[in-house]
């Protein structure tokens, strides 16, 4: 549950988030809009990357804007990057042990959670492998097993499937599916691929330019006649 | 429906850097601690075993069949490998750079023979104090590593030992005894540290040294395997990747600088209880150029890279010496030997030395059955 609230982000002279108010309910939230939309930022808002001139954003009833940025995902905050940022140098375990050990509470030993967080991705052949070696599916998978170990609240996934085939594509909508139920975290997911947000997110939101134009359940939001012609883009009729 | 990967990106700014740089100095991500040893194929008992043996005969064998002189000369080497061990974790792993580490070591030297002026601490205490003490000192200097890296890290910290130099002319380092802040003529130009009891003879002194850079090396060790060699992997990549896997950022930076800078004051104390002692002439601020150069070229991604960088620091000019050549010359060696780690050989001669060795072994045995070889091409 994370609460938005009049939020405006501003470089200079351009406005890439303008007063946006928005309310993500549990489960898994899509947020679409074309490029250049904000969802970026938006991500990096909550990620304490970028300061916002205005507004006030409340996940779970906690101010997150007030936290340090570490401690966000201390706090239960977790996102994967649209260019994948899994960390080359260390195995598939270390990767996810170093979220493990930098955030608070877990459901096991460290060493335990990090093997189930493994397995949640099904990466566990790969455990000790070094994550330069890997694929970019994999990498994608390490990135979502960082994500989901320990206790997070909140998992932002910022274009999971981007340069990802079908087949890898589906395999990745099955897990995210799974995140908010066996992991208990809510999603929030960015992605160009409409089935993918189709078949994962209940509810959906759609920025553009900054600002939110629809929001609602996935389908109607869909089928909303301003998200097609912002997001999908029709032929105006004279 | 997808759109093409080519749009797939934001026009938004992100912290995320696309890319990385292949230099160390730069701490890219083609070139990386783990990249590079992977091509070891050793099982870790036989490993352990031929490090155990090695490690007796340096403190065993090596005094046995070496003179005064040149026992003076391995043991600085080991005392030096403790320095360049922590600027290469510095720089390899924590992908930062410092050039003051050369003055650090002459602040070592400094606390631990003002506490022995000042005090009867043991000298074991005496070495971690002076090492605590200059970590301090170090992740001061370290502080502007939250804002700047690169060349503007390297010139600040260039600044510091500059600073550091000031100081210790106008102290007139080592200036004597008499307490903590006392000044004695009678100290002379250079000052000894007494040495432990257990190793009072040069012979038993290297061994001490030997002893305290195995700790030394076993604590970076530590490091790299453990909870902070992760964190920096993290911060090598990038920042953000860091700080969204809730990693301190602040902490893990300075942490880095002042186990770097510990372990050149450890070594400091060390120096100062050598033979000759210390004086102000031994700590001039180019060295600590001279100091990122060997440590670049021994390899700052292994630990063995610390040990051959001592080598190059403090043998090579003896036996240049010894052998008649000017020492000179090691200036114009080691500008070439820096290119080529900076431009080829990232992993430095540690990495790049067994990696040649094998690519002659295979070359000769080609020449030698020229036949055979031919016979294998002819079969795909």
């Amino acid at each position: 549950m994370i609460e938005v609230d009049g939020l405006t982000v501003r470089f200079g002279g351009v406005v890439p988030i303008d007063d946006m108010t928005l309310t993500l309910s549990g489960g898994t939230c899509g947020l679409i809009g074309p490029n250049g939309a904000g969802k970026t930022t938006f991500f990096n808002v909550l990620s304490g990357f970028v300061k916002p001139v205005a507004g006030a954003v409340h996940a779970f009833g906690d101010d997150l804007l007030a936290m340090a940025d570490y401690r966000r995902a201390r706090w239960g905050l977790r996102r994967t990057f649209q260019t994948e940022q899994a960390i080359a140098d260390l195995s598939v375990f270390d990767n996810v042990l170093l979220v493990r050990e930098n955030t608070q509470g877990g459901r096991a030993t460290p060493r335990q959670d990090v093997l189930d967080a493994v397995a949640f991705v099904g990466l566990e052949p790969e455990a000790d492998r070094r994550v330069g070696t890997l694929g970019a599916a994999q990498r994608r998978l390490v990135e979502v097993a960082r994500a989901v170990v320990g206790s997070p609240r909140v998992v932002l996934l910022d274009e999971p499937a981007a340069g990802l085939p079908d087949d890898e594509t589906e395999h990745l909508g099955r897990l995210i599916r799974r995140i908010p139920e066996e992991i208990g975290a809510s999603v929030v997911l960015v992605d160009h691929d409409m089935s993918l947000v189709s078949a994962c997110c209940e509810t959906t939101a759609v920025l553009d330019f900054g600002k939110l134009i629809a929001s609602g359940a996935t389908a109607e939001v869909l089928r909303d006649a301003h998200v097609i012609r912002a997001y999908l883009g029709t032929e105006e009729e004279v | 429906m997808s759109e093409p990967q080519a749009q797939a990106s934001d026009d938004e700014p992100t912290l995320v850097e696309a890319a990385p740089p292949a230099s160390p100095l730069d701490g890219g991500e083609a070139v990386s601690p783990g990249a590079i040893g992977g091509h070891r194929t050793w099982s870790g008992p036989v490993r352990l075993l031929v490090l155990a043996v090695a490690l007796a005969f340096v403190a065993f064998g090596v005094p046995g069949i070496i003179d005064r002189y040149w026992l003076q000369i391995v043991t600085s080497v080991v005392i030096y490998s403790i320095v360049t061990l922590g600027l290469g974790l510095l720089i390899g792993r924590a992908g930062m750079v410092s050039l003051c580490q050369f003055l650090l070591l002459a602040i070592g030297a400094w606390v631990a023979l003002r506490l022995d002026y000042a005090t009867s601490l043991p000298f074991p205490l005496l070495i971690l104090i002076a090492g605590v003490v200059t970590g301090l000192i170090g992740a001061l200097i370290g502080l502007p590593a939250l804002r700047l890296s690169g060349l503007y890290l390297a010139l600040i910290t260039l600044m510091a030992a500059g600073a550091i130099t000031v100081v210790l002319r106008i102290a007139q380092f080592p200036n004597g005894g008499g307490g903590f802040f006392g000044n004695s003529a009678a100290g002379g130009a250079s000052s000894r540290l007494p040495r432990p009891a257990i190793a009072t003879g040069d012979t038993a002194y290297y061994r001490y040294c030997v002893a305290v850079a195995l700790l030394m090396f076993l604590l970076a060790l530590w490091h790299v395997r453990g909870r902070p060699g992760r964190a920096w992997a993290a911060l090598r990549q990038s920042q953000a990747t860091a700080v969204a896997a809730g990693v301190n950022v602040t902490l893990y930076r300075l942490w880095a600088f002042a186990l770097a800078s510990f372990m050149a004051g450890v070594a400091g104390a060390l120096l100062a209880a050598a033979a000759g002692g210390v004086n102000i002439n031994q700590f001039p601020v180019q060295n600590s150029i001279l100091l990122l150069a060997v440590v670049l070229m021994g390899g700052v991604y292994s630990l063995g890279g610390a040990v051959v960088a001592a080598l190059l620091l403090r043998l090579l000019p003896a036996l240049l010496d010894n052998w008649g050549v000017s020492t000179e010359l090691l200036t114009i060696l080691f500008g070439v030997g820096v290119l080529q780690v900076l431009l080829t050989a990232p992993g430095g001669l540690v990495d790049q030395v067994p990696k040649d060795l094998a690519n002659l072994g295979r070359g000769l045995r080609k020449l030698a059955s020229p036949r055979r070889a031919g016979e294998e091409a002819a079969q795909p």
